[in-house]
């Protein structure tokens, strides 16, 4: 361990920490631009330049590991003089337009300018002038304000794993660009709005719609996917204005995707505010009590099984909880949350969760994926097995459908067949997952979706028991889910026998005579023109489309509400805005609703039902915490039949009814599938 | 002065054909094997014996680069990099030692590898050289022939390849850790150091780069005895070394001779003097343009070495001489290598992508004289902002010519100033 001296006071470091490290664990502020700790060193904004002994020029602190005995300076006359040298030269070709500048506020340029620049040019030249760039629809360039830091370059490259931007030109010509100017092909481009420490990089959708000093910050839980990424709602007057993520290591360290950054817009649009009831074969606008009346009245004799219910992809659990304790109520325990039709049972929980955890993904040796494309399913977490791939020796094989995860997978075939092939130990890679330490098996949408989906999953896990995934400290078997709400559907047990593929069989048929929707759209609703569909929802998608009565509900940002992500960590989110128009939270329409039926739920306010819930589910109680479940039985002992595994859905911008409502996802999506991006201005 | 019989290069000139045969009849490729035979570290304890300063510019003494090369990688490749990319405004010497005497260097090459433990050899050459890309490439097909190259080069048991890239245009490339992005087929910047090359270079592994002219010395030196180079010249300024003289002179050329020789003597013996006599001269850039010109009350006495050049506030650099005579206007020849300097700064690092680009601009109104006398301060200021905080010595080079011409023409850059307030005064 290398004990060196800064500014006279010694301090013993890691071995492998940077002089900048070791200031900062000092707690001595060593400004940067183009430093960034989960990019690669690139030394060359030259602000972190500090002094060191027997060294006649002043060293990068960000690149030079801390050596025993060295002896460091960041407080003398020379390091503020070369601090103002480069602040001088960063600034004499960056524009003076701050006031109309989107990174106003909250840029790293004007923070470092005022702390360690002289206030004052002697630039008299004229300044440089850089052509913007179109990179897509989703980040604006206005690279004459670019500092060639080179971190959006880096992340592409190196996180992303598109090499899609780059240097071009050079000396003081040198500009970032796309080559030919091409959209992004990532599902994490937004990111590099966040890295970019000027205002060259901005988010075009919300280029001059706030400033960031006059937006109310909340912090929540996304629920775009299942892995929960933490994030940062911004508001101004009842409207999300943007979406940011916030540091979790074990989870989205700080990314997001594109999905939960530019989702936002969804919030606001096709949105339910009133109830409406189904008249003359038509939807219209009702009061509550005409809406709760359509119910009841609905309801009144109905036998239990004859009741059905289906729980979409964002519900919180809360919501969920009194839509159980509401169906209990009235005598029926036929709840449904998966409405993709996946295969996962409720009961042993180590079955459906994705035991190695996010973080764990970096200690693992050895990745199979079965039916999953983690870069649509997650694409967060797909950047965190790349960061396995390339930093820590991960190697990654597949079983399934062929697509490009920016990483290299080696195909072994896509063949639901191979799972008994390896397990027989005849196949090639039986020998190298026995021979793995930490090996992990991923199951996706793909293989879950799949008609014999239980089938494959028993197949999976008789490989986890026989290779020895399954250990004391390490659990290899991984779910990877496409729904923020599954996993606490299933800790809540609301799974029916025959899943949805028998609710919707039993409406058509009649025999499902009343069917709730909560807020579940991504089925064929065809099956449901017989049964008398309720709809408690957010917005005007399918299920409201085919429902007699509508009850509007909120949004996840319009809510308090736990969230069990994909690993079984339950997180918190918290409200960032109020509902529109009549919109309510689901529990007090479903509260509301119980009095109507005489069958008064046992809570009168969020407090209680959440507590009533903790009370049922303990292990809510323990916020953010991934802990491990207990390994047990499940999933089908028969064989998987023969053939391939299901691609995943190629609409990944539009999976959910906000993504659906989105303006900004819809041109996102259009983009990937290839249709021709709008001309406008000068082009032709 | 050299005497002929200490000359290294005796085929500079192109006086005999550049082959295998006639570079046999010239004494190379004689008992390579038993060159050989001493032993890696004998060979390199005899370079460094020899005081061979790497005849790049920057003048870090041979030997001891190559003592850094791992003496064991365990089976992994390490590489020798010659570079071959001379760019240095005023420099040609590398230039007509592959063009005339090619064997010379992959000799040397050779040498090097087997005493550094290298598997390979790239050399490095600037994409303008296409001839003497071609005569490298047609020279080492023939070493190989011969069996001088390749498995069990020279019947040594060692294996040595040496393969010939093209650069593509780039200043900055000749520089080694840009030259070695480039030569992975990155854009062409310089990397951060640490870690070194020897460390980590060609591929991340483990690499040293060495100039043409260094490593073509290294069969002679190993010949005749480190003792007989370091004979020559001074202490820690050894041997022979070939200069380039061009500029206001009557006979421009490139010439052998001894380390620490006189600059007059130099000019006067073999470039045939300053046009119109010493009495005309008014600088000299000594080394390459990036090192700070001098003027002729220094020119008078100084001698041409990295040591006594040092000394005046300049440097050896690649020994290229630029002879300026009085006819010369010196702000605009600074100007015109600030401009140089801005065009190929790499644009990678702040002080260099910025400053270069602001200094040339001042520069030019320098020329008109169109500027305030504090401008010069400010200049200067400018200068040393850049020097010593870049990645690489571009910024440095950048920065000298600059500060060399406010050093030693102060008065004339005022003079002019001054001239111009009063011709719009007048206006």
């Amino acid at each position: 361990m290398p004990t060196l001296t800064i500014n006279g006071k010694e301090i013993t470091v890691e071995p492998g920490t940077t002089v900048m490290r070791a200031c900062e664990e000092m707690g001595i502020e060593v400004p940067h631009f183009c430093y960034h700790e989960r990019l690669s060193i690139a030394g060359n904004c030259r602000m972190c330049l500090v002094e060191m002994e027997h060294s006649p020029k002043p060293i990068a602190s960000c690149a030079m590991p801390a050596g025993d005995g060295m002896v460091i300076y960041t407080d003398t006359p020379e390091v503020k003089k070369a601090r103002e040298g480069v602040m001088e030269f960063l600034l004499i070709n960056h524009p003076l337009d701050c006031p109309i500048c989107d990174q106003g506020g909250e840029c790293d340029l004007q923070d470092q300018a005022i702390a360690y620049g002289t206030g004052k040019s002697r630039y008299q030249e004229n300044k440089r002038a850089v052509k913007d760039k179109d990179i897509g629809p989703l980040v604006k360039t206005i690279m004459t304000r670019c500092i060639h830091c080179t971190r959006c370059v880096r992340f592409a490259t190196e996180v992303a794993g598109i090499e899609e931007l780059g240097a071009l030109g050079r000396g003081e010509d040198m500009e970032i660009t796309s080559y030919l100017e091409r959209s992004l092909e990532s599902e994490l481009s937004g990111n590099i709005i966040d890295l970019c420490p000027v205002g060259a990089l901005t988010s075009k959708p919300y280029a001059f719609t706030a400033r960031s000093w006059e937006l109310v910050k909340t912090e929540t839980i996304d629920v775009m996917d299942a892995l929960g990424s933490n994030i940062r709602l911004d508001a101004r007057d009842n409207e999300v204005m943007r979406i940011l993520p916030r540091l979790h290591e074990d989870v989205n360290e700080e990314w997001i995707s594109d999905k939960t950054r530019f989702h936002y817009d969804g919030l606001g649009r096709r949105r339910l505010d009133r109830p409406y009831v189904k008249k003359q074969g038509k939807l219209q606008e009702a009061s509550w009590s005409e809406a709760f009346e359509a119910i009841a009245t609905k309801l009144n004799g109905l036998k239990g099984g004859e009741l059905a219910g289906i729980i979409g992809d964002l519900a919180d659990l809360e919501s969920m909880y009194a839509l159980k304790l509401l169906f209990r109520a009235v005598g029926s325990k036929r709840l449904e949350c998966r409405q993709d039709g996946a295969a996962v049972e409720a009961g042993c929980r180590a079955g459906y969760l994705f035991n190695s955890t996010v973080a764990g993904i970096e200690e693992a040796d050895l990745l199979l994926l079965v039916g999953a494309n983690p870069r649509l399913e997650a694409a967060v977490l797909n950047a965190r097995i790349r960061k396995g791939v390339r930093e820590y020796g991960l190697k990654v094989a597949r079983i399934g459908p062929a697509a490009d995860l920016t990483y290299e997978v080696e195909d072994l075939g896509d063949e639901a067949a191979l799972l008994a092939d390896i397990l027989s130990g005849h196949h090639a890679f039986s020998g190298r997952l026995m021979a793995a330490e930490r090996p992990m098996v991923v199951l996706g949408a793909g293989a879950l979706q799949r008609r014999d989906g239980a089938a494959i999953i028993g197949a999976v896990r008789r490989l986890a028991d026989h290779f020895g995934l399954v250990g004391k400290d390490w659990n290899g078997f991984n779910v990877l889910h496409g729904a923020a709400s599954r996993v606490g559907g299933l800790d809540l047990g609301l799974t029916s026998s025959g899943g949805i593929a028998a609710i919707l069989d039993d409406a058509a048929s009649g025999k499902a005579k009343v069917v709730f929707l909560m807020a579940a759209d991504e089925f064929d609703m065809a099956k449901l023109k017989q049964a008398f569909v309720i709809y408690l929802g957010s917005h005007g998608d399918a299920g409201a489309e085919v429902a007699d009565v509508v009850l509007p509900g909120a949004a996840y940002a319009e809510k308090d509400g736990l969230y069990i992500n994909l690993e079984g960590r339950v997180q918190e989110g918290l409200r960032a805005i109020f509902p529109p128009g009549d919109a309510r939270h689901d529990w007090t329409i479903l509260r509301a609703l119980s009095d109507v039926l005489d069958k008064p739920l046992p809570f009168d306010s969020f407090g209680e039902l959440r507590a009533g819930l903790i009370a049922d589910l303990p292990h809510l109680n323990q916020r953010d915490v991934a802990a491990a479940a207990k390994w047990g039985k499940f999933g089908s002992d028969k064989e998987p039949k023969a053939g391939g595994l299901g691609a995943v859905s190629s609409g990944y911008f539009l999976t959910n009814p906000i993504a659906r409502a989105s303006k900004i996802l819809n041109e996102v999506q259009d983009l990937a599938n290839g249709v021709p991006r709008e001309a406008t201005g000068t082009d032709g | 002065m050299l005497s002929d019989k200490d000359r290294i290069f005796t085929n500079l000139y192109g006086t005999a054909p550049w082959n295998l045969k006639s570079a046999r009849a010239r004494g190379d490729w004689q008992g390579t094997a038993q060159l050989m035979a001493k032993g890696q570290d004998l060979i390199i304890d005899e370079i460094k014996e020899s005081g061979l300063r790497g005849r790049g510019g920057a003048g870090f003494p041979t030997g001891l680069k190559w003592s850094f090369m791992p003496k064991d990688n365990g089976g992994q490749p390490a590489y020798l990099v010659v570079n071959a990319d001379e760019g240095e405004p005023g420099t040609c010497k590398d230039r007509d030692i592959m063009r005339h005497d090619p064997h010379k260097l992959i000799e040397g090459s050779l040498l090097a590898a087997y005493a550094m433990r290298a598997t390979a050899v790239y050399i490095y050459i600037r994409g303008e050289f296409s001839e003497e890309a071609d005569i490298l490439e047609a020279a080492i097909d023939e070493a190989r022939a011969a069996g001088l190259l390749g498995p069990d080069a020279c019947g040594s048991g060692y294996d040595c390849e040496i393969y010939v890239h093209r650069g593509a245009g780039a200043y900055i490339c000749g520089e080694e850790t840009a030259l070695i992005e480039s030569l992975e087929g990155k854009k062409g910047q310089p990397r951060l150091k640490p870690p070194f090359p020897a460390l980590v270079g060609v591929y991340g592994r483990p690499t040293t780069v060495n100039n043409v002219e260094s490593i073509a010395v290294v069969p002679t030196i190993l010949r005749r005895g480190a003792g007989w180079f370091a004979g020559l010249g001074r202490t820690n300024n050894t041997g022979t070394k070939i200069f380039c003289i061009s500029g206001h002179v009557n006979n421009p050329c490139n010439v052998e001779e001894e380390m620490g020789i006189p600059m007059k003597t130099l000019i006067e013996r073999h470039a045939g003097g300053v046009r119109g006599g010493w009495e005309n001269l008014k600088a000299v850039i000594p080394g390459g343009s990036s090192v700070p010109l001098l003027p002729k009350s220094i020119c008078d006495t100084v001698c041409m070495d990295f040591d006594s050049l040092k000394d005046v506030h300049s440097g050896l650099g690649t020994a290229a001489v630029i002879v300026m005579d009085k006819s010369t206007d010196i702000i605009k020849a600074i100007t015109r290598l600030s401009k140089f300097y801005a065009h190929e700064s790499c644009g990678q690092c702040t002080p260099c992508r910025e400053g270069t680009g602001w200094m040339w601009r001042v520069m030019e109104r320098l020329v008109k004289g169109q500027a305030e006398i504090d401008e010069i301060d400010m200049l200067l200021d400018v200068s040393y902002q850049v020097e010593g905080h870049t990645i690489c010595a571009l910024g440095d080079a950048a920065a000298w010519p600059i500060q060399g011409l406010v050093r030693h023409f102060r008065d004339e850059i005022e003079h002019r100033i001054l001239a111009f307030k009063s011709q719009v005064a007048a206006e």
